[in-house]
């Protein structure tokens, strides 16, 4: 069986969010891998979340928010995409490849482009495989804290 | 007899929204009467707005929102005014409601009717671009989502009667009629497109590579037809250039004479998304004159060509010719700035169709009794008074008035709530309708969840298996009550809700339906009902992002829903009722200076009742208008200043204070303290609202022999000189655009093509001997405006002269003048002695706005003028609420506009004191002094400057959020170093919960 990516997928409520809704609306297909968890503004985004969902054993993180310009917080998306970059810079320094996290400008009207970003952002994943601390985390017996980062 | 305390708005575009939603927060009841089967109107046809490139859904969809969910706003749907009786402030209103087949209290707006239709039509929301179903709703976006029966393409074949499970389907319904009792009519009905196909030489309709501009823009739109592909309906390819040809059936003598205003922008907008779609492809414009009046327009068409490569070439189109096999276009064209004759070809035409009356306007003007233009729309007394109708207490609003853009709507909108809510200020809070809610219980003890899985029909059931998501989810800790339901949103369902709440005394509760921006609101105030807080409710989304996206895999979707429900579930373990918080108000505006705008703001707000303080820096009321010798109408500024000047000092309710400024400002939204200089020393005012009405003035040139020759003068200077009784003025040479439009001053200053003509024709008037030749580069007699200009030539003989990048050359001696310019039809430079020559320069912002601004703490744009919270949607407000700006301290603009900003500005301030306290947010931050090390991170990073550092009582700098200036992004939570805050319903722990129980498998 083909490697199966789990995605842990962070939306702001005005863009991001409704992209997904409306991919739904228009009936788009794609790959059941992201879970989304809805905050107001991906300037909400903390590298902690990002962290623990790859502590956990989350195979790719996605950010998605307003396009510069659009957000309902003046400037909350940029500053969410600053966070996102010095978390990469993170992952790198620990040692998780830091293409597994990523942020995307979706439009609330960009269904498709979201279909086609979680399409796309899923084969990105499946050819890296699944993420290497799951499977420390499995070979711990009792499911210790592994990574404690 | 008392004025009844509602009012009928008819449409529900932007503008009926915009209305709609200012009267009802000001305590009025609204009935929202709309022709169609959604409310949002022509921006919900756009794909993105101008000049900032948002997406004109993500913008219009929370509005949309606002405006079915609004407790005081009823929406009468598919329903049309037929007759109107009584009086001012106590009509009433027939309203005939035609049949949709449905039962709409029934739909639940599923969509399984127009998934088994078998009738495809094509759609008119799309401009006939792409099909829909006979069962059908316009949009996806859809508001309220409720479907109709196309009975005129319905097959009766029943299929939508065995799919609807709520049994919503009414193939027998026929029409009813509904008296409303009103004491306002507001009439919002917007405009039409001019059909094209009347333009034979265009070929439109004919040849299939010819679009109008609304097709087009459903084109681009990435939910349209094309899915944002803009392609060649004769054969499917992409075009490699497109053309887009301005005025089609606008300034044209033999149809629209006007000018349809918007189509400049809105055609450098489509090339602009044309070409982020495909940076390749070549757009051209051909236009007459490029208007970009508005605020950052100019700028917008600059980056167009220098940023974007945008092509543009001056010239009407004089035919299009189509080449019968290749389906291609050719354009021939005159350039009007080399004289040169053109012919070119393209792949696709996109025709900038002229804005006319919508076609039901003459028919409503009838039955409501109201004059109409010559051009079939609205009319208006015009001036300080621009949506006041022939007949009392019915208002006009809008582009249902003459064509104009989207913010300028919207002011013109809140303006026209502004003068019903004088007009029925005795009736305020009458009819409006207050909840009585059961105290809430407490919920200190263990997490109690019921948690409800619904099918939506067939939505989600025919794909997710349900009931062994429930019944999963029912064994998992704290879940209490587990059970799969029809419609969540149902009547009947959220009455289960409701009861299952009592019966297992629940604490918390998970609804697993569809998206929570949908029906959250819904299932809180169930909960509510009940006396369960609202924020103790979460919902899963296992519809939009579960079903619909993975309707062939079924057990991938099932796993998939019920990760989701379970998320949901541990979120809602953690969840804490939240409260709204309560301010007073203080009952007072202040409003900062005292020109048109500024006198017409504070009139309107003492009319409404409230206590109005006038701050004005000179020693005089009036402002720019104390300079001018006539205004547009002809009439000297008297006539305009003297009745409101009176009024103002002469009304009880408005404290003037000449010689004086605001030097700062403290508090927020409801409760400000502000610092007012003035010759006798600082006082200070509590004020529940601030309006900004600081105006402009005209930029001093330092060009052209400016102060060095007496007879080069400013458009002020001239009218100056007018009112010192001259009248001769010889040759006089008017050059627009001087110090504007360049890198100083990349914006047009929009009045003063306007001014020019209107002081051409001041001259031409007082002594027929005066020639007046205006040198222009585009210009700008936008909408309405385009009679003047064109009576400035017919009538009056001012002669016109365009120049293109180079400015006109001035030489002058002691005493000779004379100017140089570029004729393309005799193809060489002529100079031309001048007697006097006139500069046209821009409006820059009013002296001492940089100590405003820094007492206000707001943005200003690059030219000094005050930014706006949004260019599109909010160009009254300021990002920091409770303050509110209007005229031309906003950017330059003509009166009617002013006056009507003014008027809306006072709308939006009274709406806020017309409450008796302010309700802040909910969902807002709140910090944990104790883990608080007073860093500042999250004071530097707030948008709104809602965290200041406070000192506790043992001197230690703490984070302080002020609730009532907080929005609950969460920006502050993200960077706190110390995890000291915690944005309400999305805590950190509740976002790791939900990460945890996602990976949980």
């Amino acid at each position: 069986m083909t490697f199966e990516p789990k995605i842990i997928t962070f939306m702001c409520n005005w863009c991001g969010y409704a992209a997904a809704d409306l991919a739904g609306v228009s009936r788009l297909q794609y790959p059941a891998t992201v879970r989304i968890i809805r905050t107001m503004c991906t300037g909400r985004f903390d590298p902690g979340f990002a962290l623990r969902a790859f502590e956990k054993g989350a195979d790719g993180v996605l950010v998605c928010g307003c396009h510069p310009g659009d957000c309902q917080y003046i400037e909350g998306n940029l500053k969410g995409k600053d966070r996102v970059e010095m978390t990469q810079k993170m992952l790198e320094g620990i040692g998780i490849d830091p293409e597994r996290l990523r942020l995307e400008w979706v439009s609330a009207s960009e269904g498709p482009i979201f279909a086609e970003l979680v399409r796309e952002f899923s084969e990105t994943i499946r050819k890296k495989g699944p993420n290497p601390l799951k499977e420390s985390v499995s070979k711990t017996e009792g499911g210790e804290e592994v990574a404690q980062i | 007899m008392d004025r009844v305390g509602a009012v009928a708005v008819i449409g529900s575009g932007i503008a009926g929204m915009q209305a709609s939603l200012d009267l009802a927060e000001s305590g009025y009841r609204v009935y929202l009467v709309e022709k169609g089967q959604t409310i949002g109107g022509r921006m919900a046809q756009l794909d993105k707005t101008f000049p900032t490139g948002d997406c004109a859904m993500c913008t219009i969809s929370p509005r949309m929102a606002g405006v079915t969910r609004h407790p005081n706003i009823k929406l009468i749907m598919n329903s049309e005014v037929t007759g109107i009786e009584g009086e001012p402030g106590a009509f009433k209103l027939t309203v005939r409601k035609n049949p949709r087949f449905i039962d709409e209290e029934a739909c639940t707006g599923c969509g399984a009717c127009a998934q088994v239709c078998p009738v495809q039509v094509p759609n008119e929301f799309a401009s006939g671009v792409g099909m829909r179903k006979a069962a059908f709703i316009p949009f996806a976006q859809a508001a309220p989502l409720i479907y109709t029966i196309d009975k005129d393409y319905c097959i009766n074949c029943g299929l939508c009667d065995l799919a609807c499970e709520p049994d919503a389907i009414r193939h027998n319904q026929t029409e009813s009629v509904q008296t409303l009792d009103v004491g306002a009519v507001v009439v919002a009905t917007g405009y039409s497109q001019y059909d094209p196909s009347a333009i034979l030489e265009y070929g439109y309709g004919e040849y299939p590579n010819v679009l109008t501009n609304l097709q087009f823009e459903r084109m681009l739109s990435a939910s349209g037809p094309t899915t944002g592909h803009v392609i060649r309906p004769s054969d499917g390819a992409e075009p490699k250039n497109i053309a887009f040809i301005q005025c089609v059936g606008s300034r044209d003598q033999n149809r629209n004479p006007y000018c349809s205003k918007i189509c400049c922008m809105a055609s450098t907008k489509e090339a602009i998304v044309a070409k982020e779609h495909a940076p390749d492809l070549d757009c051209h414009i051909f236009y007459i004159d490029m208007r970009a009046f508005g605020k950052g327009y100019q700028e917008y068409i600059d980056k167009a060509k220098s940023v974007h490569g945008v092509n543009y070439t001056r010239g009407r189109v004089a035919r299009i010719f189509q080449d019968g096999a290749s389906k291609n276009l050719k354009l021939m064209v005159e350039n009007t700035e080399t004289g040169k004759r053109l012919e070119r070809e393209f792949d696709m035409v996109v025709l900038a169709s002229a804005l006319v009356p919508s076609p039901g306007a003459a028919e409503l003007a009838g039955t409501l009794g109201i004059e109409t233009t010559d051009y079939g729309f609205f009319g208006t007394a015009g001036g300080l008074s621009p949506f006041d109708t022939s007949r009392e207490g019915v208002f006009v609003t809008g582009t249902c008035i003459s064509p104009k853009d989207i913010p300028d709507t919207i002011a013109e909108a809140s303006g026209a709530s502004a003068r019903c809510e004088s007009f029925l200020k005795d009736s305020r809070g009458s009819l409006v309708e207050v909840k009585e809610l059961p105290p809430e219980k407490d919920v200190s003890g263990e997490p109690r969840l019921g948690v409800f899985v619904c099918h939506c029909g067939i939505n989600i059931a025919s794909v997710v298996d349900v009931k062994s998501v429930a019944a999963e989810i029912g064994a998992k800790e704290n879940v209490v009550y587990a059970t799969d339901v029809m419609y969540a949103c149902s009547n009947t369902n959220l009455s289960e809700i409701k009861e299952a709440i009592e019966e297992h005394d629940l604490n918390r509760v998970v609804v697993a339906s569809c998206t929570p921006r949908m029906h959250e609101p819904t299932f809180r105030n169930a909960c509510q009902e009940v006396g369960l807080n609202p924020y103790l409710f979460q919902m899963a989304n296992i519809r939009e992002h579960c079903s619909w996206v993975h309707s062939k895999e079924h057990d991938v979707a099932t796993t998939k829903a019920r990760e989701l429900v379970n998320m949901a579930v541990s979120k809602a373990r953690l969840l804490t009722p939240e409260q709204k918080g309560k301010t007073e108000i203080k009952k007072k505006v202040l409003v900062v200076g005292g020109g048109v705008s500024g006198l017409s703001a504070a009139l309107e707000t003492s009319r409404q009742g409230f206590g109005t303080i006038l701050v004005e820096q000179q020693s005089r009321l009036g402002g720019y208008f104390n300079e001018v010798f006539s205004t547009m109408s002809g009439g000297g500024p008297d006539e305009l200043l003297e009745p409101l000047t009176q009024a103002v000092s002469e009304n009880q309710n408005i404290d003037v204070r000449l010689n004086s400024t605001l030097a700062g400002i403290e508090g927020f939204t409801g409760n400000f303290s502000a610092t007012i200089t003035g010759t006798d020393g600082e006082s200070r005012e509590n004020v529940g609202a601030i309006i900004i009405a600081t105006g402009s003035q005209e930029k001093k040139p330092s060009s052209y022999f400016y102060g060095e020759n007496p007879r080069v003068l400013t458009q002020n200077d001239l009218e100056a000189r007018l009112k010192s009784g001259s009248k001769t003025f010889g040759t006089t040479v008017m050059i627009q655009c001087v110090e504007a439009r360049d890198s100083v001053y990349p914006s047009c200053s929009r009045t003063c093509c306007i001014d020019a003509i209107k002081n051409a024709i001041v001259l031409k008037k007082l002594d027929p001997n005066n020639r007046v030749i205006i040198l222009y580069k585009d210009l700008m007699s936008f909408g309405m405006y385009e009679d003047l200009y064109r009576d400035s030539q017919t009538e009056y003989g001012v002669e016109y002269m365009h120049y293109s990048d180079e400015m006109p050359v001035v030489s002058g001696g002691k005493d000779f003048l004379s100017a140089r310019v570029f004729d393309p039809l005799v193809g060489r430079e002529i100079e031309i002695a001048a007697d006097h020559i006139i500069l046209s320069t821009p409006q820059v912002p009013s002296t001492g706005f940089e100590k405003l601004q820094k007492a206000l703490r707001v943005p200003l744009n690059d030219l000094g003028f005050f930014l706006e919270a949004h260019m599109k949607l909010r160009p009254l407000d300021f990002t920091s609420d409770g303050i509110f700006l209007c005229g031309n301290c906003h950017s330059p603009k003509e009166l009617p506009l002013a006056a009507a900003q003014a008027l809306g500005a006072a709308s939006r301030a009274c709406s806020i004191l017309s409450k008796g306290f302010i309700e802040t947010e909910a969902t807002t931050s709140v910090v944990d002094t104790e883990l608080c090390i007073g860093c500042g991170r999250c004071v530097a990073v707030c948008p709104f400057k809602a965290i200041s550092l406070v000192e506790n009582e043992a001197g230690e700098p703490k984070s302080d959020i002020n609730t009532a200036m907080c929005k609950g992004c969460g920006l502050c939570a993200a960077v706190c170093p110390n995890k000291a805050i915690t944005p309400r319903f999305f805590a950190t722990e509740q976002i790791l919960a939900m990460i945890d129980a996602a990976l949980e498998a």
